[in-house]
């Protein structure tokens, strides 16, 4: 009960000025969640996660991994083997109705009616979540996702792109406080993936928590607060972007030569050092968390070595790659 | 209750009922006109009266009946299937809405439309034969419940359908022969007394028996029979439709 009316209000005591770090709204709750398909398929195996209000979350995983289970688990089109459930401090089960009322789902498939018209398709979803008809609230969204020019077309008449907007309008026709997308990204042009991170973006800003499990690592990279790993049903981690990018990130220092080598000195056989650009270039692999990053001392290596250098830049290991070491690591 | 669901997938059928107008209004009536051509005057020449009623008006509720049952089933059927192919449940199923809602709001569509048709075609047929209803109240009775139940019907065959040949396959197969041999164009008493006894098994005998019993006063079996009949046959197909939703049989992995 405590929790309940907490909830929403994360963002009007910040406007209010008033310091609420010690208070953390939980507006998604998942304890030990489990789904087992009734060909015996364990799609979750015991998943566990909280989700603060306003927060945005992105779940990577490879297909298959279990990431539409446990959203379709969560809003209920699919039912849980074990394990609870609570939406905005609501139960998914037992105060459905509630839990319901606070979610919009923006599914990974284009489902939609394609003889409907986008105008009714998007009051017929506001409708199925009990609210009241608000035109003036349907235009509002209709505008921000470029469909007011659309609203008397039929879904079958729209491009794509086009039709993702259309279910993230329904998705957010009834008000939702914790918004699902489920890769919304997926199939859509570069402009389009752009325009929707910036919808994100403003969702955010108006207190909506957002999931999203995408296979484009640089979305999660460019919009999530937090980044979740998921493979064969188990959460591997979940960590803040800036935290896991520091964790697992990796550094490379390329050296450009003045003059190409064609094997390295023997001098140099300590260091993690490759050849590349037919040897016009040295790679040299660091971790940024070791005491000691070995920098220094290889550059006076090179010098007594008689290297001369023309060129330094270093480059950050991305998400993808720290997604892909994860994942190998849980596969051997 | 969620009342403004109820109305949103209310609204949503009838506006797809509307939609296709002539596939569902249009067909119907030229269907009926041609049973009446047929059966009223070609075969009703040669039987001119079934007990005292000229044929062409005996024939008028079980037509009705006929045109109902179908439609409700087809109706219902196709409103929960249509949104399980296109993949659009998924809205059904996450949004705060309960089976009650559901139910009342697809079975509602589907029965409002089969009711609708059920009264042009009672229209239609006034204009091919004299007709007069001794009980108006208890026609209308009858017939909302049998498009509720049929409706209802429709419904469960639309969430155990997994293609659209299934889909046809309870009407096609089993719905129109029972209507057929329900005794929509004859009486029951012009059968030979073996067929008699195994006619009474046909559910759907009870609810023409009722129908038609509303418009002439005759009946094949007592009027209550028939009311007592729909009434289970409508509380088995509720029980099965909270059952589907219990589950999630069919609509819920």
């Amino acid at each position: 009960m405590q929790f309940r009316l907490l909830v929403g209000q994360g963002a009007w005591l910040m406007t209010m000025g008033l310091k609420i770090t010690a208070v953390e709204c939980t507006m998604l709750e998942i304890t030990d969640l489990k789904k087992t398909y009734e060909g015996g398929f364990e799609a979750l195996k015991g998943v566990s996660l909280s989700i603060h209000e306003g927060e945005i979350i992105a779940l990577l995983g490879p297909n298959g991994a279990g990431k539409t289970t446990l959203i379709s688990t969560i809003c209920g089109i699919t039912t849980s083997s074990s394990g609870q459930i609570k939406v905005g401090g609501f139960c998914v089960e037992k105060e459905f109705r509630a839990a319901r009322s606070l979610i919009g789902l923006v599914p990974q498939e284009i489902n939609l009616e394609p003889f409907e018209t986008v105008m009714n398709t998007v009051k017929f979803s506001r409708g199925l979540f009990g609210k009241r008809r608000d035109d003036a609230y349907i235009e509002s969204i209709l505008r921000k996702l470029s469909l007011w020019e659309k609203r008397g077309a039929r879904v079958m008449e729209l491009s794509g792109g086009m039709k993702r907007r259309v279910l993230i309008a329904k998705a957010l026709s009834h008000e939702p406080k914790v918004l699902f997308l489920d890769e919304p990204t997926a199939g859509v042009d570069v402009e389009l993936r752009k325009d929707m991170w910036e919808i994100v973006e403003e969702l955010r800003a108006s207190g909506v928590t957002i999931i999203l499990t995408t296979h484009y690592i640089e979305e999660a990279e460019a919009i999530a607060d937090r980044i979740g790993v998921i493979n064969k049903g188990q959460l591997l981690l979940v960590e803040e972007k800036a935290a896991l990018m520091a964790r697992f990130g990796q550094k490379q220092l390329r050296i450009e030569l003045q003059d190409g080598i064609t094997d390295l000195p023997d001098s140099l056989a300590a260091y993690d050092l490759t050849l590349e650009e037919g040897g016009a270039s040295l790679v040299y692999a660091y971790d940024t968390k070791a005491d000691r990053t070995g920098i220094t001392t290889l550059l006076s290596d090179l010098a007594s070595a008689g290297l001369v250098l023309r060129d330094l830049q270093t480059e950050q290991s991305s998400l993808e790659d720290i997604f892909v070491d994860l994942v190998k690591e849980e596969q051997s | 209750m969620n009342w403004a669901a109820m109305k949103a997938i209310y609204v949503n059928e009838m506006v797809r009922f509307f939609r296709t107008i002539t596939q569902s209004f249009v067909s119907p009536v030229i269907s009926t006109s041609l049973y009446f051509v047929v059966f009223g005057s070609a075969i009703g020449s040669r039987i001119e009266q079934v007990d005292g009623v000229s044929y062409g008006a005996f024939i008028v509720p079980g037509l009705i009946m006929l045109s109902i049952m179908t439609q409700a089933i087809a109706n219902a059927s196709f409103g929960i299937y249509f949104p399980k192919f296109i993949g659009t449940i998924y809205e059904l199923l996450s949004a705060p809405v309960n089976f009650i809602e559901i139910v009342i709001g697809y079975v509602g569509a589907a029965a409002t439309k089969s009711l609708f048709l059920g009264v042009v075609i009672l229209i239609t047929a006034g204009f091919f034969v004299d007709l007069s209803i001794a009980h108006p109240i208890a026609m209308m009775a009858f017939m909302v419940l049998t498009c509720v139940s049929f409706s209802l019907l429709g419904f469960i065959i639309g969430i155990w359908a997994k293609n659209f040949e299934q889909l046809q396959l309870v009407p096609l197969l089993i719905v129109t022969p029972l209507v057929f041999l329900g005794g929509s164009f004859y009486s029951i008493s012009m059968l030979p007394p073996f067929w008699q006894t195994v006619t009474l098994f046909n559910p759907v005998v009870y609810l023409i028996s009722g129908f038609r019993w509303s418009f002439f006063g005759l009946a094949d079996v007592p009027v209550f029979t028939s009311l007592f009949a729909i009434g289970g046959f409508t509380a088995i197909c509720l029980a099965a439709v909270w059952w589907i939703f219990k589950t999630g049989w069919r609509i819920r992995s």
